[in-house]
């Protein structure tokens, strides 16, 4: 992975205090790692995909690149711009250079602007395009995600969920981003303008050159748009690699159980479903070892891993892939 | 072949809109359900799916909603539309039970879990309370929850969203009921524990004999459980086959859409094709086929006049006019 990135993660941190003593007042009892040393590079042009289930630090990734919650370490370089070391007014500039699309359309747009009105609100704090070419920059925002023009005048509460991601997408495009973050984009959606969507994001990726990071729960909606993919566990990364190479032969055991637990719609090709047990542990009380050995399925899993955490290591010498797993050159089937 | 345990002939659900119209949420909806098969029950928001659901328990808020004089849902031999409120609520919960997509808001935070449980026992078959605490625990063992005799005191917030669900189901199924309906059991919930949730109600169906209505957006869950399947769309029944029929050789275009815009795990990566368009309002539902200003195959009859459910074949019906009229399909023919 030499190629030159336009994102560039390293060793990204956010620790929360966790609750406190004395009802509250006191010092917190413990550190909640949400992320917990996450690194990865993204090509320009390029889309990683980050998975993980509630809870795996994925979201706070997002809010941290774009510091909507400041990091506790780490670092982020944007087309070589160190982001996180960066004064209000020069982060204010450089966030032109990178969008956040929310899962949650209804949440993310303000009920009490039009449509014209969250579109042009960008341009105006970045000064781009000014009187009548604002207008027709709002026109072509909303044809280039294919909305209707007339739409410009309407409320978020006038239109349907797919219409009111499209906007967000719009608005986040306003700026001309070179980096886009996309926080669970069609999570929220039917599953016929899912597609509509996915689609809308690989045309504009191509068209615009774009670079996503593009966070799912959904394997398989990852699989439809990424080059890479990253799987998250408990504030890490303990999987990535290129995309196919992820869904052919995963090499952590979670990826493999998410795998064969994501629903497939045809009756007869089932998977061989491996069912974990247990939940996501507990922040407050972090397994020893590696954190995913109480649900760990692996037949192999042994007294190591409860007691020696897996660091990230590549299992396919020069193929890029890397797993955080004792057991990653012997995967499960 | 055995009668069956639910029957639903032509349930029109209405509701009363802001503006003095009338919203057709479910509109002439029948089915049968049989003792101990699953029945999907598969649509995109809008298409009347809870609201079917929610009318079986006639948990329809009146007004503004009212279930139209002609439907009928019949349990086990009795009308519950004509049921007297004492009968009824003798019904549900106990013969006929649901559960609820969002185990947090459907659980009462200021009561512990195994007094939520108990309830139920309390009241349908008049267990003293020691009993029914004793009942509480054995359902938490049921479900799957490790220590059932410390967890019986939790309240729901101390608990997982995955083991929040449990207790909704061990809530359900205190009683043995002959019909559980699911709406949505699994969606707020991650794919691994939703896998485990799936697993729960499998094993539980084939213990306890009971037949489920499983309503879900999910096509994919819908594969992996349900022995028949119905695809609602603007408030009706669309088509209607066995599972494996269903997914292999789809007839409306509406379900087609719905398969053909599924990201697929199983399949070469290819572009998804989707449906264009949204789902109407149910105030203002199109003339003739309802699905006609999104079908890709759509002439003059689907915008005047509405198709009936044809038969296909045994066991499977589809409300379009490509059944009647199959050469007016666009294109090359489905395989």
């Amino acid at each position: 992975m030499t190629e030159p990135a336009l994102v560039q993660v390293e060793g990204l941190v956010k620790h929360y205090p966790g609750d406190r003593k004395w009802w509250g007042l006191g010092a917190p009892r413990h550190l909640v790692r949400a992320v917990d040393g996450v690194s990865f590079r993204i090509a320009a042009g390029k889309t990683l995909g980050l998975v993980g289930e509630s809870g795996s630090g994925k979201s706070t990734v997002a809010r941290t690149l774009l510091r909507l919650t400041e990091p506790t370490a780490g670092r982020f370089l944007l087309e070589n711009e160190d982001v996180f070391r960066l004064d209000p007014e020069p982060l204010r500039r450089l966030r032109r250079r990178m969008q956040i699309v929310f899962q949650d359309p209804y949440g993310s747009l303000n009920p009490r602007m039009s449509v014209r009105q969250t579109l042009r609100e960008p341009l105006e704090i970045h000064r781009l395009a000014a009187g009548p070419g604002r207008e027709a920059r709002v026109r072509g925002l909303l044809e280039e995600v294919g909305l209707d023009p007339a739409l410009a005048a309407s409320y978020p509460h006038e239109l349907s969920g797919g219409q009111r991601q499209r906007v967000g997408i719009a608005r986040a495009l306003s700026v001309e981003p070179a980096f886009l973050v996309c926080d669970e984009p069609v999570s929220a959606l039917d599953v016929s303008v899912q597609a509509q969507v996915l689609n809308l994001l690989a045309d504009l990726q191509q068209r615009r050159r774009l670079t996503y990071l593009f966070i799912a729960h959904d394997l398989a909606v990852v699989r439809h748009i990424a080059d890479e993919v990253a799987v998250m566990y408990f504030g890490r990364i303990v999987e990535h690699a290129p995309a196919e190479a992820v869904y052919r032969l995963p090499r952590h055991p979670y990826t493999r159980a998410l795998l064969s637990a994501a629903p497939v719609p045809d009756p007869a090709a089932q998977p061989q479903r491996i069912v974990l047990q247990g939940d996501v542990p507990s922040p407050a009380h972090p397994p020893t070892g590696c954190p995913f050995h109480p649900r760990c399925p692996h037949p192999q899993k042994n007294e190591r891993c409860r007691t020696e955490r897996p660091e990230l290591r590549e299992v396919d010498p020069g193929g890029g892939h890397v797993a955080a797993c004792h057991f990653a050159e012997a995967p499960m089937s | 072949m055995t009668e069956p345990v639910l029957r639903v002939r032509d349930l029109k659900t209405y509701f009363v809109t802001e503006g003095g119209g009338t919203a057709r949420a479910v509109d002439g909806v029948s089915f049968d359900l049989y003792p101990g098969e699953t029945l999907g029950l598969v649509g995109e928001s809008g298409c009347g799916k809870t609201i079917t659901s929610l009318s079986l328990l006639r948990l329809i808020p009146e007004p503004p909603g009212h279930i139209r004089p002609g439907s009928l849902i019949e349990l086990e031999g009795r009308n519950l539309l004509t049921l007297a409120p004492r009968d009824l609520r003798a019904v549900r919960g106990n013969r006929l039970a649901m559960i609820f997509q969002e185990p947090m808001s459907s659980l009462n935070p200021v009561l512990t879990v195994g007094d939520q449980i108990a309830e139920g026992a309390i009241v349908h078959q008049g267990l003293s309370r020691r009993a029914a605490r004793a009942r509480a625990m054995e359902m938490l063992q049921l479900v799957g929850i490790p220590d059932p005799e410390l967890r019986v005191d939790d309240y729901p917030h101390q608990l997982s969203g995955g083991m929040r669900q449990r207790v909704m189901i061990a809530m359900a199924l205190v009683c043995h009921p002959q019909v559980l309906i699911a709406d949505e059991p699994t969606t707020a919930l991650d794919v691994t524990i939703q896998a485990q949730i799936l697993e729960l109600l499998d094993r539980l169906q084939r213990e306890l004999g009971m037949a489920i209505m499983l309503i879900t957006h999910d096509l994919g869950v819908v594969a992996g459980t349900a022995d028949r399947v119905l695809v609602m769309y603007a408030g009706e029944v669309v088509e209607g086959a066995s599972t494996p029929d269903l997914f292999a050789h789809p007839v409306h275009p509406y379900t087609e859409g719905l398969l053909a815009s599924v990201p697929r795990l199983d399949r070469p990566r290819e572009r998804l094709s989707g449906i264009p368009g949204t789902v109407p309002a149910a105030s203002a539902w199109p003339s003739g086929c309802r699905f006609h200003p999104r079908c890709p195959h759509a002439w003059d009859r689907c915008r005047q006049e509405e198709p009936t459910l044809f038969e296909v074949g045994p066991g499977h019906t589809a409300r379009c006019w490509l059944v009647v009229e199959p050469a007016r399909r666009r294109g090359a023919a489905a395989p």
